[in-house]
């Protein structure tokens, strides 16, 4: 099995690691990651605020570079492990697909630069191909080194369920719980798993983020609750969402009365460990903290199944 | 669409071309309740609807509510009726860059702006070239309190400094260009 993968402008810069893990542990469970050539940004939030009809041309690019590397009838799952590359490809996915006013444009578009998008390709999230095309009997029975009952935060942010929920609802999504419980861990009960963390305020929290005390106030507000809810380490999802909730947890705990310290790392990175893949290739090095408690049942320093 | 007056006839909406905007709402304030950003906003989503159908549009395209959606989708998901409440604020977004109403203040339109700007010309977006720009155009004084992050990034190697570039840059400004053309057709 062998996939397309889009990697964002994210997983080249600050969700480095996402990418590496990714690459990692999909190699491990031995299915391909090609990587999309000549790929475009996604338009993420900023261009559908400026221009609409372009923001879905940049994504129908993609869609359509995506169906000219494979061939053939069938439909091409393109994989988009940053939740707002994700939702950038689905809701063009949509709009091509309603066949408005924009559509028209953007066909003719595609058209005048030599493309043509047939609505082969679709976008598919990695959380989605793991759960759901490689199975988590497979991952349990791969899972060499499970997390000891790691109590894991799943964090899912705004948009890898919203608007739409391609493989998992809307309100109450399970698939990372059931993923990384595969792999040993032991995921909290969170009820905040899909609240915003102020990062997408259009790439990169207060770093970027246009409203900084916002977006410092929303995280605070998850990693608080996370930490009162006895997690070890929140999983994330989404490159701008690990940033945002990993990179300011000293500015948070200046601002607010709660001081936060907590492990924020990819999903990927915890089914990695899992999986007894090495921490550099899984990018924990690039990680700015990662303490992860001992798993039960250690022995000098590896793993042992009991 | 492409219109430059902020003068919007009643009843007509900002862009219709997309369709979008809340026309049945039932001002139940649902929205509202669950936006995560209501303490940033001088008007809640649901006074925002009730202005557009009373057709306050320019108050609307004026306010930094709109700016303050981070798009999360929450709305959209809990609202009763089903409107597209997300979408509509997108909608507004655009329509008040093109109107220049935007509030001069708020620099959520300026990173859109900048954004969109750096990824017509390169095909790609660089998160340190984005921030820094955003940075020296709105508070560069600001600068010196995120320094150490952006600083410890870099030593991970996850704040490349040289910005990306498509190999094949002139296929993406073909698509590009021919929507513009476009869009002048139907001004």
């Amino acid at each position: 099995m062998s996939y397309t993968y889009y990697p964002g402008c994210s997983a080249k810069g600050t969700g480095r690691s996402y990418e590496e893990s990714l690459h990692a542990v999909f190699g491990a469970l031995g299915t391909g990651l090609a990587e999309l050539e000549d790929w475009n940004c996604c338009g993420a939030t900023g261009y559908p605020a400026v221009d609409a009809a372009k923001a879905a041309a940049l994504s129908a690019r993609n869609l359509a570079l995506a169906e000219d590397a494979q061939p053939g009838p069938g439909p091409v799952d393109l994989i988009a492990p940053c939740a707002g590359c994700y939702r950038a490809l689905l809701k063009t996915e949509r709009t091509l697909a309603d066949g408005g006013t924009i559509a028209a444009r953007v066909g003719g578009a595609l058209g005048a630069a030599g493309l043509r998008y047939e609505g082969r390709a679709r976008a598919r999230h990695p959380l989605d191909v793991l759960v759901n095309d490689i199975g988590l009997d497979r991952i349990a029975e791969a899972a060499v080194r499970p997390l000891g009952g790691l109590r894991v935060a799943c964090y899912y942010g705004c948009l890898l369920v919203r608007p739409y929920a391609t493989f998992d609802d809307r309100r109450a999504p399970t698939s990372m719980e059931r993923l990384l419980a595969a792999a040993g861990a032991e995921p909290i009960d969170w009820p905040l798993r899909t609240h915003c963390c102020g990062g997408s305020c259009y790439c990169g929290g207060p770093l970027i983020g246009a409203l900084p005390e916002a977006t410092l106030r929303l995280s605070h507000r998850l990693l608080k609750d996370a930490k009162r809810r006895g997690a070890d380490v929140v999983a994330t999802v989404c490159p701008l969402c690990q940033f945002n909730l990993e990179a300011f947890q000293g500015q948070m705990t200046r601002e607010f009365d709660e001081p936060v310290d907590l492990t924020v790392g990819f999903f990927t990175q915890l089914l990695g460990t899992a999986l007894g893949l090495d921490e550099r290739a899984l990018g924990v090095q690039r990680m700015l903290r990662w303490q992860l408690p001992q798993p039960a049942g250690v022995v000098g320093g590896a793993h042992v199944r009991d | 669409m492409g219109s430059s007056s902020l003068i919007i006839p009643p009843g007509q909406a900002p862009d219709a071309a997309d369709g979008v905007l809340p026309q049945f709402c039932m001002q139940c304030g649902t929205c509202t309740v669950v936006c995560p950003m209501i303490e940033y906003m001088d008007h809640s989503p649901r006074v925002l609807n009730a202005m557009l159908m009373a057709g306050s549009y320019d108050d609307v395209l004026r306010s930094r509510a709109i700016w303050a959606c981070t798009g999360c989708y929450t709305c959209t998901v809990e609202c009763p009726k089903q409107l597209p409440v997300t979408e509509s604020i997108y909608a507004l977004k655009r329509a008040s860059i093109r109107g220049g109403a935007y509030p001069r203040r708020f620099i959520t339109p300026v990173l859109a702006r900048q954004f969109v700007r750096l990824v017509q010309r390169r095909g790609r977006s660089s998160e340190a070239w984005l921030s820094l720009s955003l940075y020296l155009r709105t508070r560069p004084f600001q600068l010196v309190r995120y320094a150490p992050v952006a600083l410890r990034m870099i030593r991970r190697g996850r704040l490349p400094l040289r910005p990306d570039s498509l190999r094949e840059p002139a296929q993406l400004r073909k698509v590009l260009d021919a929507l513009d053309a476009t869009a002048e057709e139907e001004e």
